[in-house]
């Protein structure tokens, strides 16, 4: 679409039929016409995300200032990064003083999850969406803004997830950033509170699943067990935190895979969204995010 | 010696934005190996069980008021409350112990 519109602008250009306003205008209303809906309902179903953003970017802020980051360093791995488990496991590595390579591989494993809904949301778009929305929607493609745009019946509309996005991003983004100062302002006592928050949306998001599945349940206490086990046995425990999980998540998530295969055709990618919804956005299936 | 922080930033920023963009803009078929879907799907799961644990013990001034918030966290959770709900239990209740231990 995008295309057959530069191909317009490039046409009324050549034939010089349009002033260089008149042409802008015209562009513009056509861009409305076409994706003002989509952009409006982005915006809409945005903006309950948004505000669940705030509150866990914040308490990732709490962690990045006792790491060290400053808060316009916080607003930055915040804007480029909305992620919760990898910002907290980069968080750790910079905690520990560890390799970028180091970095790098945990990066990799905490976000691995991502590789799958980029695969899965390549196959929503028309083949012919150009490069530079593939890249857009990917620069922040979140567990939570992900289920929303899968969730929409039909070719994805890169300009509803540009909605979504437009509410979101800030959200997050500033959200680091009061973390940061609010960590340095605040009393001791009530950072030392704040801290644990994020492991409290940790457990929100994993227990349930847990609840309900025994293998997950397993791979929970499994992972609590031997996580135990490489921090307190002596010569384990050299292992830096951010070799630790990867070491953990990978030879788990193998093991599990290997043991127990998760069945369901298309499943894996939207259930792999769930589970670490930073929020409890009404996830993929079901009316109710766009109802919302 | 040690990187700063912006280039762990910068790392960070990469790998993250890597993951997401490449496939979306590169590969273009569904991944259908089983085992590699089974596996993306256990690993958030284990990622932040890992994490967690025993994290959470030394993140607070307290050991004690560290323990009582993943208990709190755990049971909150398998109760159904909702993930604002259990992230405040959990400070709440830190707040709580270490204003009565000091």
């Amino acid at each position: 679409m995008i295309l057959v519109e530069f191909a317009e602008t490039r046409n009324a250009f050549a034939t010089g039929a349009l002033a260089s306003g008149e042409r802008r205008a015209h562009r513009g209303a056509g861009l409305l016409a076409r994706h003002g809906e989509a952009l409006r309902e982005g915006v809409r179903d945005g903006v309950p995300i948004a505000l669940g953003y705030l509150a866990v970017s914040f308490s990732l802020g709490i962690a990045a200032r006792k790491v060290g980051l400053d808060a316009v360093q916080g607003f930055f791995a915040s804007l480029f990064n909305n992620a919760s488990a990898g910002e907290y496991a980069g968080f750790a590595v910079i905690g520990a003083g560890g390799s970028l390579l180091e970095m790098a591989v945990v990066m990799l494993v905490a976000n691995a999850r991502y590789l799958l809904m980029s695969c899965s949301m390549a196959q929503r778009f028309s083949p012919k969406t150009p490069l530079i929305h593939r890249v857009l929607v990917g620069f922040d493609l979140t567990d939570e803004l992900f289920g929303i745009a899968i969730a929409r019946p039909g070719v994805a509309d890169p300009y509803y997830s540009y909605g979504a996005m437009v509410v979101a991003l800030p959200g997050w983004a500033l959200g680091g950033m009061a973390g940061v100062i609010a960590g340095s302002v605040l009393p001791e006592r009530v950072v030392s509170a704040l801290s644990v928050a994020l492991f409290g949306m940790f457990l929100a998001i994993i227990i349930p699943p847990a609840r309900k599945s025994r293998v997950i349940a397993g791979l929970v206490l499994a992972g609590f067990a031997t996580s135990a086990l490489f921090a307190w046995t002596p010569l384990l425990s050299g292992v830096s935190e951010g070799t630790r999980t990867i070491i953990l998540t990978v030879a788990l998530s193998a093991l599990a895979a290997a043991l127990f295969p998760v069945d369901e055709q298309d499943g894996g990618s939207e259930k792999a969204g769930d589970a670490d919804s930073a929020i409890a956005v009404p996830a993929p299936e079901g009316d109710a995010c766009r109802a919302a | 010696m040690r990187p700063s922080i912006v280039a762990y930033l910068a790392v960070m920023s990469a790998v993250t934005l890597g993951t997401r963009i490449l496939p979306l803009t590169l590969i273009r078929r569904p991944i259908t190996n089983r085992f590699l879907r089974s596996f993306l799907y256990y690993v958030p799961y284990v990622t932040l069980a890992v994490m967690t644990f025993p994290a959470i013990l030394s993140a607070t001034d307290s050991l004690l008021a560290g323990a009582t918030a993943l208990v709190v966290g755990i049971v909150a959770a398998w109760l159904g409350a909702s993930l604002p709900q259990v992230a405040a239990g959990c400070c709440g209740v830190v707040f709580a112990l270490e204003l009565l231990l000091a």
